[in-house]
Protein backbone atom coordinates (compact mmCIF):
# COMPACT_ATOMS: atom_id res chain seq x y z
CA UNK A 1 0.00 0.00 0.00
CA UNK A 2 1.53 3.49 -0.91
CA UNK A 3 1.56 6.00 1.54
CA UNK A 4 -1.66 8.42 2.24
CA UNK A 5 -3.11 5.72 -0.49
CA UNK A 6 -6.29 6.14 1.48
CA UNK A 7 -6.71 9.97 1.78
CA UNK A 8 -7.75 11.16 -1.92
CA UNK A 9 -7.11 14.93 -2.94
CA UNK A 10 -9.71 16.47 -1.46
CA UNK A 11 -12.23 19.63 -1.14
CA UNK A 12 -11.48 23.11 -0.78
CA UNK A 13 -7.38 22.49 -0.82
CA UNK A 14 -7.25 20.37 2.58
CA UNK A 15 -7.04 16.47 3.34
CA UNK A 16 -10.51 14.81 2.62
CA UNK A 17 -11.39 12.56 5.45
CA UNK A 18 -9.17 10.64 8.28
CA UNK A 19 -6.86 7.75 6.53
CA UNK A 20 -7.88 4.71 8.67
CA UNK A 21 -4.82 2.20 7.60
CA UNK A 22 -2.79 1.62 10.12
CA UNK A 23 0.12 0.17 7.36
CA UNK A 24 -0.10 3.75 5.87
CA UNK A 25 0.67 5.56 9.00
CA UNK A 26 3.50 3.07 9.96
CA UNK A 27 5.29 4.02 6.56
CA UNK A 28 4.72 7.66 7.20
CA UNK A 29 5.40 7.33 10.76
CA UNK A 30 8.15 4.90 10.92
CA UNK A 31 9.08 3.71 7.22
CA UNK A 32 12.06 1.52 8.90
CA UNK A 33 9.58 -0.74 10.53
CA UNK A 34 7.55 -1.40 7.76
CA UNK A 35 8.66 -5.33 6.45
CA UNK A 36 10.31 -5.25 3.10
CA UNK A 37 10.82 -7.65 0.29
CA UNK A 38 13.80 -8.17 -1.76
CA UNK A 39 13.44 -8.63 -5.90
CA UNK A 40 12.04 -12.20 -6.30
CA UNK A 41 13.83 -14.18 -9.15
CA UNK A 42 10.50 -14.86 -11.14
CA UNK A 43 12.11 -18.20 -12.42
CA UNK A 44 11.73 -19.47 -8.57
CA UNK A 45 8.48 -17.58 -8.47
CA UNK A 46 5.69 -20.08 -9.04
CA UNK A 47 2.49 -18.12 -9.38
CA UNK A 48 -1.03 -19.02 -10.68
CA UNK A 49 -1.77 -19.25 -14.02
CA UNK A 50 -5.09 -18.70 -15.52
CA UNK A 51 -5.32 -20.19 -18.99
CA UNK A 52 -8.04 -20.36 -21.63
CA UNK A 53 -10.57 -17.71 -22.82
CA UNK A 54 -12.65 -16.92 -26.13
CA UNK A 55 -14.88 -14.22 -26.84
CA UNK A 56 -17.39 -14.05 -29.71
CA UNK A 57 -19.96 -11.29 -31.73
CA UNK A 58 -23.47 -12.94 -31.85
CA UNK A 59 -26.60 -11.32 -33.20
CA UNK A 60 -27.19 -9.04 -30.30
CA UNK A 61 -23.62 -8.34 -28.37
CA UNK A 62 -20.79 -10.63 -27.57
CA UNK A 63 -20.65 -13.62 -25.35
CA UNK A 64 -16.98 -14.09 -23.36
CA UNK A 65 -16.00 -17.84 -21.36
CA UNK A 66 -13.67 -19.17 -20.03
CA UNK A 67 -12.16 -21.91 -18.33
CA UNK A 68 -11.86 -22.55 -14.35
CA UNK A 69 -8.10 -23.57 -14.59
CA UNK A 70 -5.45 -22.00 -12.68
CA UNK A 71 -1.79 -24.02 -12.99
CA UNK A 72 1.51 -23.66 -11.44
CA UNK A 73 3.67 -25.13 -13.26
CA UNK A 74 2.84 -28.40 -14.10
CA UNK A 75 0.07 -28.46 -11.20
CA UNK A 76 -3.30 -27.70 -11.01
CA UNK A 77 -3.81 -24.55 -8.56
CA UNK A 78 -7.19 -24.45 -8.82
CA UNK A 79 -9.93 -26.31 -10.70
CA UNK A 80 -12.94 -23.03 -9.81
CA UNK A 81 -11.59 -19.87 -10.92
CA UNK A 82 -13.23 -17.36 -12.43
CA UNK A 83 -11.57 -15.10 -15.22
CA UNK A 84 -14.26 -13.53 -17.11
CA UNK A 85 -16.07 -10.87 -15.34
CA UNK A 86 -18.81 -8.18 -16.65
CA UNK A 87 -16.69 -5.01 -16.11
CA UNK A 88 -19.87 -2.84 -16.49
CA UNK A 89 -23.27 -2.84 -17.59
CA UNK A 90 -22.50 -2.79 -21.09
CA UNK A 91 -19.34 -5.04 -21.32
CA UNK A 92 -16.99 -7.57 -20.28
CA UNK A 93 -13.75 -8.53 -19.68
CA UNK A 94 -11.30 -12.01 -19.77
CA UNK A 95 -8.11 -12.72 -18.40
CA UNK A 96 -5.05 -14.93 -19.45
CA UNK A 97 -1.97 -14.89 -17.43
CA UNK A 98 -0.55 -14.24 -14.17
CA UNK A 99 -3.59 -14.79 -11.97
CA UNK A 100 -3.39 -12.67 -8.85
CA UNK A 101 -2.17 -9.84 -11.64
CA UNK A 102 -5.08 -10.53 -13.28
CA UNK A 103 -8.01 -10.61 -10.82
CA UNK A 104 -6.06 -7.34 -9.44
CA UNK A 105 -6.23 -5.38 -13.04
CA UNK A 106 -10.04 -6.94 -13.21
CA UNK A 107 -11.10 -5.01 -9.86
CA UNK A 108 -9.29 -1.66 -10.80
CA UNK A 109 -10.93 -1.97 -14.31
CA UNK A 110 -14.19 -2.59 -12.91
CA UNK A 111 -13.67 0.46 -10.58
CA UNK A 112 -11.97 3.02 -13.29
CA UNK A 113 -15.48 2.84 -15.04
CA UNK A 114 -17.46 2.64 -12.21
CA UNK A 115 -15.56 5.79 -10.73
CA UNK A 116 -15.77 7.57 -14.03
CA UNK A 117 -18.88 7.21 -14.59
CA UNK A 118 -20.31 8.39 -10.88
CA UNK A 119 -17.36 11.72 -11.62
CA UNK A 120 -19.02 12.52 -14.66
CA UNK A 121 -22.23 11.52 -14.96
CA UNK A 122 -21.65 9.99 -18.06
CA UNK A 123 -20.55 6.05 -19.21
CA UNK A 124 -17.83 6.06 -21.23
CA UNK A 125 -17.78 4.86 -24.48
CA UNK A 126 -16.85 1.72 -25.51
CA UNK A 127 -14.02 2.39 -27.24
CA UNK A 128 -13.12 5.02 -24.38
CA UNK A 129 -13.19 2.00 -21.80
CA UNK A 130 -10.90 -0.08 -24.29
CA UNK A 131 -8.17 2.44 -24.53
CA UNK A 132 -8.19 2.79 -21.17
CA UNK A 133 -7.86 -1.16 -20.57
CA UNK A 134 -4.85 -0.31 -22.91
CA UNK A 135 -3.01 1.81 -20.74
CA UNK A 136 -3.17 -0.36 -17.92
CA UNK A 137 -2.05 -3.60 -19.37
CA UNK A 138 0.92 -1.13 -20.69
CA UNK A 139 1.75 -0.04 -17.23
CA UNK A 140 1.96 -3.76 -16.04
CA UNK A 141 4.68 -4.22 -18.19
CA UNK A 142 7.44 -4.33 -16.39
CA UNK A 143 6.14 -7.06 -14.44
CA UNK A 144 4.98 -8.51 -17.49
CA UNK A 145 8.60 -8.75 -18.29
CA UNK A 146 9.07 -10.62 -15.26
CA UNK A 147 6.83 -13.41 -16.12
CA UNK A 148 3.82 -12.15 -15.02
CA UNK A 149 2.25 -11.02 -18.08
CA UNK A 150 -1.55 -10.65 -18.15
CA UNK A 151 -3.37 -10.47 -21.77
CA UNK A 152 -7.24 -9.60 -21.64
CA UNK A 153 -9.88 -10.25 -23.79
CA UNK A 154 -11.92 -7.26 -23.63
CA UNK A 155 -16.22 -6.42 -25.27
CA UNK A 156 -19.15 -5.00 -25.20
CA UNK A 157 -22.02 -3.86 -26.70
CA UNK A 158 -21.45 0.23 -28.56
CA UNK A 159 -24.14 2.25 -27.45
CA UNK A 160 -23.05 4.68 -30.86
CA UNK A 161 -22.55 1.44 -32.85
CA UNK A 162 -25.61 -0.42 -31.55
CA UNK A 163 -23.70 -3.68 -31.84
CA UNK A 164 -21.24 -5.94 -29.88
CA UNK A 165 -17.26 -5.41 -30.51
CA UNK A 166 -14.63 -7.49 -29.14
CA UNK A 167 -11.10 -6.29 -28.54
CA UNK A 168 -7.79 -7.75 -27.90
CA UNK A 169 -4.66 -6.59 -26.18
CA UNK A 170 -0.69 -8.08 -26.31
CA UNK A 171 1.35 -8.16 -22.93
CA UNK A 172 2.67 -4.52 -24.22
CA UNK A 173 -0.30 -3.01 -24.28
CA UNK A 174 -1.21 -3.11 -28.38
CA UNK A 175 -4.70 -3.26 -28.76
CA UNK A 176 -6.44 -4.72 -32.00
CA UNK A 177 -10.20 -4.86 -32.40
CA UNK A 178 -11.38 -7.94 -34.02
CA UNK A 179 -14.37 -8.57 -36.05
CA UNK A 180 -15.61 -11.73 -35.27
CA UNK A 181 -14.14 -13.72 -32.32
CA UNK A 182 -11.05 -14.22 -30.56
CA UNK A 183 -9.21 -16.88 -27.92
CA UNK A 184 -6.25 -16.22 -26.03
CA UNK A 185 -3.90 -17.89 -23.16
CA UNK A 186 -2.44 -21.06 -23.15
CA UNK A 187 -5.41 -23.04 -25.12
CA UNK A 188 -6.34 -20.41 -26.83
CA UNK A 189 -4.87 -21.93 -30.63
CA UNK A 190 -7.51 -25.29 -30.19
CA UNK A 191 -9.88 -22.69 -29.27
CA UNK A 192 -9.49 -20.55 -31.76
CA UNK A 193 -9.56 -23.41 -34.94
CA UNK A 194 -12.81 -24.81 -33.04
CA UNK A 195 -14.23 -20.89 -33.35
CA UNK A 196 -13.38 -21.33 -37.09
CA UNK A 197 -15.28 -24.35 -37.80
CA UNK A 198 -18.55 -23.30 -35.70
CA UNK A 199 -18.88 -19.44 -35.89
CA UNK A 200 -20.86 -17.46 -38.34
CA UNK A 201 -22.15 -14.32 -38.47
CA UNK A 202 -25.63 -13.73 -36.40
CA UNK A 203 -25.47 -16.22 -33.95
CA UNK A 204 -28.61 -16.23 -31.67
CA UNK A 205 -27.95 -16.11 -27.56
CA UNK A 206 -27.86 -19.63 -26.97
CA UNK A 207 -25.66 -20.83 -30.26
CA UNK A 208 -23.80 -18.46 -29.36
CA UNK A 209 -23.08 -20.46 -26.06
CA UNK A 210 -22.58 -23.17 -27.42
CA UNK A 211 -20.29 -22.00 -29.41
CA UNK A 212 -18.27 -20.55 -26.74
CA UNK A 213 -18.20 -23.73 -24.44
CA UNK A 214 -17.38 -26.10 -27.26
CA UNK A 215 -14.25 -23.90 -27.97
CA UNK A 216 -13.77 -24.45 -24.53
CA UNK A 217 -14.03 -27.80 -24.50
CA UNK A 218 -12.10 -28.61 -27.18
CA UNK A 219 -9.19 -26.18 -25.91
CA UNK A 220 -9.33 -28.10 -22.76
CA UNK A 221 -8.37 -31.98 -24.95
CA UNK A 222 -5.55 -30.26 -26.70
CA UNK A 223 -4.07 -28.28 -24.23
CA UNK A 224 -3.35 -29.77 -20.61
CA UNK A 225 -3.77 -26.68 -18.66
CA UNK A 226 -7.20 -26.25 -19.72
CA UNK A 227 -9.62 -27.47 -17.76
CA UNK A 228 -12.70 -29.04 -19.41
CA UNK A 229 -16.38 -29.29 -17.88
CA UNK A 230 -16.76 -31.51 -14.95
CA UNK A 231 -20.65 -32.51 -14.43
CA UNK A 232 -19.65 -35.00 -11.52
CA UNK A 233 -18.71 -31.72 -9.62
CA UNK A 234 -20.59 -29.35 -11.27
CA UNK A 235 -17.56 -27.61 -12.48
CA UNK A 236 -18.89 -25.49 -16.03
CA UNK A 237 -16.73 -22.60 -17.74
CA UNK A 238 -17.96 -19.07 -16.52
CA UNK A 239 -19.97 -17.65 -19.65
CA UNK A 240 -20.45 -13.70 -19.59
CA UNK A 241 -23.62 -12.36 -22.24
CA UNK A 242 -23.51 -8.74 -23.19
CA UNK A 243 -26.22 -7.24 -25.07
CA UNK A 244 -27.93 -3.70 -24.86
CA UNK A 245 -30.41 -5.01 -22.27
CA UNK A 246 -26.85 -5.34 -19.68
CA UNK A 247 -24.40 -7.78 -19.01
CA UNK A 248 -25.60 -11.29 -17.27
CA UNK A 249 -23.48 -14.20 -16.36
CA UNK A 250 -25.42 -17.37 -17.52
CA UNK A 251 -26.49 -19.96 -15.08
CA UNK A 252 -25.14 -23.33 -14.62
CA UNK A 253 -27.87 -25.02 -16.18
CA UNK A 254 -27.89 -23.23 -19.19
CA UNK A 255 -24.16 -23.93 -19.22
CA UNK A 256 -24.66 -27.69 -18.20
CA UNK A 257 -27.44 -28.17 -21.53
CA UNK A 258 -25.08 -26.82 -23.72
CA UNK A 259 -22.28 -28.84 -22.92
CA UNK A 260 -24.96 -32.11 -22.71
CA UNK A 261 -25.73 -30.93 -26.34
CA UNK A 262 -22.08 -30.84 -26.83
CA UNK A 263 -21.59 -34.23 -25.82
CA UNK A 264 -24.65 -35.73 -26.94
CA UNK A 265 -24.27 -34.89 -30.44
CA UNK A 266 -20.52 -36.40 -30.78
CA UNK A 267 -19.28 -33.55 -32.06
CA UNK A 268 -16.41 -32.99 -29.57
CA UNK A 269 -15.71 -37.09 -29.04
CA UNK A 270 -14.02 -38.28 -25.41
CA UNK A 271 -15.21 -37.24 -22.53
CA UNK A 272 -12.95 -34.26 -21.17
CA UNK A 273 -12.19 -33.00 -17.53
CA UNK A 274 -11.28 -36.38 -16.48
CA UNK A 275 -7.69 -36.97 -17.24
CA UNK A 276 -5.47 -33.96 -17.31
CA UNK B 1 -5.06 44.02 10.06
CA UNK B 2 -7.35 45.60 12.52
CA UNK B 3 -8.83 43.56 15.33
CA UNK B 4 -11.88 41.86 14.75
CA UNK B 5 -13.56 39.76 17.81
CA UNK B 6 -13.86 36.07 16.82
CA UNK B 7 -17.13 35.96 17.94
CA UNK B 8 -18.09 39.05 14.91
CA UNK B 9 -15.89 36.65 12.65
CA UNK B 10 -17.70 33.92 13.01
CA UNK B 11 -21.44 36.05 12.96
CA UNK B 12 -20.05 37.41 9.54
CA UNK B 13 -18.99 34.66 8.17
CA UNK B 14 -22.07 32.28 8.74
CA UNK B 15 -24.39 35.34 8.00
CA UNK B 16 -23.11 35.26 4.64
CA UNK B 17 -23.35 31.08 3.65
CA UNK B 18 -26.81 31.91 5.37
CA UNK B 19 -27.49 34.57 2.88
CA UNK B 20 -26.16 32.56 -0.11
CA UNK B 21 -28.03 29.18 0.76
CA UNK B 22 -31.73 31.07 0.84
CA UNK B 23 -31.01 32.35 -2.58
CA UNK B 24 -31.34 29.06 -3.90
CA UNK B 25 -33.46 25.90 -3.94
CA UNK B 26 -34.23 22.95 -1.60
CA UNK B 27 -34.08 19.67 -1.34
CA UNK B 28 -35.68 17.08 0.84
CA UNK B 29 -34.70 13.62 2.01
CA UNK B 30 -37.49 11.45 3.20
CA UNK B 31 -37.33 7.47 4.12
CA UNK B 32 -40.11 5.89 2.34
CA UNK B 33 -41.16 2.03 2.26
CA UNK B 34 -38.44 0.83 0.17
CA UNK B 35 -35.64 2.89 1.56
CA UNK B 36 -34.75 6.98 0.87
CA UNK B 37 -36.22 9.46 -1.44
CA UNK B 38 -34.17 12.60 -2.01
CA UNK B 39 -36.43 15.10 -4.37
CA UNK B 40 -35.83 18.84 -5.53
CA UNK B 41 -37.05 21.41 -7.58
CA UNK B 42 -34.26 21.43 -10.23
CA UNK B 43 -34.64 23.33 -13.85
CA UNK B 44 -31.66 22.09 -15.16
CA UNK B 45 -31.86 18.27 -16.48
CA UNK B 46 -28.30 17.78 -16.14
CA UNK B 47 -26.77 19.57 -13.26
CA UNK B 48 -28.04 17.21 -10.52
CA UNK B 49 -28.54 17.95 -6.54
CA UNK B 50 -29.04 14.79 -6.25
CA UNK B 51 -26.45 12.23 -7.00
CA UNK B 52 -24.84 8.84 -6.32
CA UNK B 53 -21.86 8.22 -4.13
CA UNK B 54 -21.44 4.51 -3.75
CA UNK B 55 -23.78 1.35 -3.74
CA UNK B 56 -25.70 1.98 -0.69
CA UNK B 57 -25.04 5.84 -0.07
CA UNK B 58 -26.26 9.05 -1.76
CA UNK B 59 -25.28 12.81 -2.08
CA UNK B 60 -27.67 15.91 -2.25
CA UNK B 61 -26.44 19.27 -1.77
CA UNK B 62 -28.06 22.96 -2.26
CA UNK B 63 -26.23 26.51 -2.14
CA UNK B 64 -23.36 26.95 -4.67
CA UNK B 65 -23.35 24.20 -7.31
CA UNK B 66 -19.49 24.64 -7.93
CA UNK B 67 -19.31 24.10 -4.27
CA UNK B 68 -21.49 21.05 -3.18
CA UNK B 69 -20.10 19.50 -6.26
CA UNK B 70 -16.66 19.29 -5.24
CA UNK B 71 -17.65 17.88 -2.07
CA UNK B 72 -19.10 15.09 -3.78
CA UNK B 73 -16.56 14.60 -6.36
CA UNK B 74 -14.42 14.47 -3.07
CA UNK B 75 -16.56 12.20 -1.40
CA UNK B 76 -17.03 9.39 -4.74
CA UNK B 77 -13.18 9.69 -4.64
CA UNK B 78 -13.20 8.93 -0.86
CA UNK B 79 -15.58 6.20 -1.02
CA UNK B 80 -14.04 4.26 -4.15
CA UNK B 81 -11.05 4.73 -3.08
CA UNK B 82 -12.12 3.26 0.67
CA UNK B 83 -13.89 0.89 -1.22
CA UNK B 84 -11.02 -0.68 -3.24
CA UNK B 85 -8.30 -1.19 -0.29
CA UNK B 86 -10.76 -2.74 1.96
CA UNK B 87 -14.08 -4.11 0.80
CA UNK B 88 -16.99 -2.80 -0.53
CA UNK B 89 -18.99 -3.31 2.50
CA UNK B 90 -16.71 -1.51 4.59
CA UNK B 91 -17.61 2.05 3.00
CA UNK B 92 -19.90 3.89 5.07
CA UNK B 93 -22.14 7.10 5.39
CA UNK B 94 -21.06 7.94 8.92
CA UNK B 95 -17.37 8.05 7.08
CA UNK B 96 -17.89 10.00 4.87
CA UNK B 97 -20.14 12.61 6.90
CA UNK B 98 -17.33 13.24 9.46
CA UNK B 99 -14.87 14.08 6.56
CA UNK B 100 -17.48 16.28 5.42
CA UNK B 101 -17.76 17.52 8.89
CA UNK B 102 -13.96 17.78 9.43
CA UNK B 103 -13.58 19.54 5.65
CA UNK B 104 -16.15 21.97 6.16
CA UNK B 105 -14.90 23.20 9.26
CA UNK B 106 -11.97 24.19 8.01
CA UNK B 107 -13.04 25.97 5.03
CA UNK B 108 -15.29 27.60 6.84
CA UNK B 109 -12.69 28.70 9.75
CA UNK B 110 -9.71 29.25 7.60
CA UNK B 111 -10.02 30.29 3.81
CA UNK B 112 -11.72 33.56 2.61
CA UNK B 113 -15.01 32.75 2.17
CA UNK B 114 -17.05 29.16 3.84
CA UNK B 115 -19.00 27.16 1.48
CA UNK B 116 -22.38 27.97 0.68
CA UNK B 117 -23.73 25.09 1.19
CA UNK B 118 -25.76 22.36 2.74
CA UNK B 119 -25.53 18.35 2.34
CA UNK B 120 -27.37 15.32 3.01
CA UNK B 121 -25.82 12.14 3.09
CA UNK B 122 -28.10 8.91 3.13
CA UNK B 123 -27.54 5.10 3.41
CA UNK B 124 -29.96 2.74 3.06
CA UNK B 125 -30.63 -0.50 4.89
CA UNK B 126 -30.96 -3.91 4.58
CA UNK B 127 -34.61 -5.09 5.47
CA UNK B 128 -34.93 -4.27 8.85
CA UNK B 129 -31.99 -2.08 9.30
CA UNK B 130 -31.67 1.51 10.16
CA UNK B 131 -31.46 4.08 7.38
CA UNK B 132 -28.82 6.79 8.08
CA UNK B 133 -29.43 10.52 6.59
CA UNK B 134 -27.12 13.42 7.75
CA UNK B 135 -27.68 17.08 7.40
CA UNK B 136 -24.26 18.65 7.00
CA UNK B 137 -24.10 22.84 7.43
CA UNK B 138 -21.85 24.92 6.02
CA UNK B 139 -19.60 25.48 9.39
CA UNK B 140 -19.19 21.32 9.57
CA UNK B 141 -22.15 20.73 11.96
CA UNK B 142 -23.35 17.43 11.61
CA UNK B 143 -26.94 16.21 12.73
CA UNK B 144 -28.32 12.79 12.36
CA UNK B 145 -31.86 12.80 10.70
CA UNK B 146 -34.73 10.00 10.95
CA UNK B 147 -37.93 10.00 8.73
CA UNK B 148 -37.21 13.46 6.60
CA UNK B 149 -35.29 16.23 6.20
CA UNK B 150 -35.37 19.44 4.36
CA UNK B 151 -32.93 21.47 3.34
CA UNK B 152 -31.90 24.95 0.96
CA UNK B 153 -34.07 28.14 0.75
CA UNK B 154 -36.72 27.74 2.08
CA UNK B 155 -35.86 24.49 4.56
CA UNK B 156 -38.60 26.04 7.21
CA UNK B 157 -41.45 26.42 5.23
CA UNK B 158 -40.65 22.84 3.28
CA UNK B 159 -39.98 21.64 6.79
CA UNK B 160 -43.44 22.43 8.38
CA UNK B 161 -45.07 21.64 4.88
CA UNK B 162 -43.71 17.98 5.22
CA UNK B 163 -44.17 17.18 8.55
CA UNK B 164 -47.42 18.04 7.88
CA UNK B 165 -48.59 15.43 5.37
CA UNK B 166 -45.61 12.67 6.74
CA UNK B 167 -46.44 9.36 7.35
CA UNK B 168 -44.02 6.65 7.82
CA UNK B 169 -44.20 3.84 5.94
CA UNK B 170 -45.07 5.50 2.11
CA UNK B 171 -44.88 4.46 -0.98
CA UNK B 172 -42.69 5.60 -3.61
CA UNK B 173 -45.71 7.17 -5.37
CA UNK B 174 -47.45 8.61 -2.04
CA UNK B 175 -43.99 10.02 -1.23
CA UNK B 176 -43.35 11.39 -4.26
CA UNK B 177 -46.59 13.42 -5.01
CA UNK B 178 -46.40 14.29 -1.17
CA UNK B 179 -43.25 15.92 -1.67
CA UNK B 180 -43.65 18.06 -4.76
CA UNK B 181 -46.90 19.28 -3.32
CA UNK B 182 -44.50 20.32 -0.13
CA UNK B 183 -41.76 21.88 -2.41
CA UNK B 184 -44.78 23.60 -3.96
CA UNK B 185 -46.38 24.74 -1.13
CA UNK B 186 -42.82 26.49 0.33
CA UNK B 187 -42.01 28.18 -2.73
CA UNK B 188 -45.83 29.45 -3.79
CA UNK B 189 -46.14 28.21 -6.59
CA UNK B 190 -46.56 24.77 -8.49
CA UNK B 191 -43.65 22.89 -9.39
CA UNK B 192 -43.89 21.54 -13.29
CA UNK B 193 -43.31 17.82 -13.16
CA UNK B 194 -40.18 18.18 -16.03
CA UNK B 195 -38.58 20.49 -13.30
CA UNK B 196 -38.24 17.81 -10.57
CA UNK B 197 -35.17 16.23 -10.10
CA UNK B 198 -35.64 12.66 -7.95
CA UNK B 199 -33.43 9.55 -7.26
CA UNK B 200 -33.82 7.07 -4.39
CA UNK B 201 -31.88 4.64 -2.90
CA UNK B 202 -34.22 1.30 -3.27
CA UNK B 203 -33.23 -1.77 -0.98
CA UNK B 204 -35.29 -3.66 -2.88
CA UNK B 205 -33.41 -3.32 -6.58
CA UNK B 206 -31.25 -6.71 -7.06
CA UNK B 207 -28.40 -4.82 -8.00
CA UNK B 208 -25.28 -3.82 -5.84
CA UNK B 209 -26.06 -0.30 -6.77
CA UNK B 210 -29.28 1.08 -5.10
CA UNK B 211 -29.17 4.31 -6.31
CA UNK B 212 -31.38 4.67 -8.86
CA UNK B 213 -32.79 8.57 -10.67
CA UNK B 214 -36.59 8.53 -11.62
CA UNK B 215 -36.56 10.01 -15.00
CA UNK B 216 -38.62 12.73 -16.43
CA UNK B 217 -41.46 10.34 -17.63
CA UNK B 218 -41.23 8.43 -14.48
CA UNK B 219 -41.92 11.38 -12.54
CA UNK B 220 -44.44 12.88 -14.70
CA UNK B 221 -46.74 9.44 -14.32
CA UNK B 222 -46.34 9.27 -10.50
CA UNK B 223 -47.65 13.04 -10.81
CA UNK B 224 -50.65 12.75 -13.37
CA UNK B 225 -51.70 9.10 -12.25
Amino acid sequence: MRDGSLTPPVAGGGPFGANPSFVDLLAAARPDAVPRSSQPNPDELRLPHGTTVVGLKFADGVVFAGDRRATEGYAIADDKMEKVFAADDLSAIAIAGAAGQAAEIVKLFQLELEHYEKITGDRLSLEGKANRLAQMIRGNFPLALQGLVVVPLFGGFDERKQEGRIFYYDATGGRWEEEDFHATGSGGRPAKSSLKKRWRPGLDRSEALRVAVEALVDASQEDAATGGPDPARGIYPTVVIVSGGGAETAGVDEIGAAYQQIVGTGQTGSEPGGAA
Amino acid sequence: MPYVPPEQLMKDRSDFAHKGIARGKSVVGLEYADGILFIAENPSATLHKISEIYDRIAFAGVGKYSEFEDLRISGVRLADVRGYSYDREDVRAKDLANAYSQALSTIFTQQMKPYEVEILVGEVADDGGRNEIYHLLFDGTVTDEHGFVAIGGHAEELTNAVKAAFQEGWDLTTAVRECVKALGSAEGREIAPGSVEAGVLDRTRSARRKFRRLGEDEVAAILGG
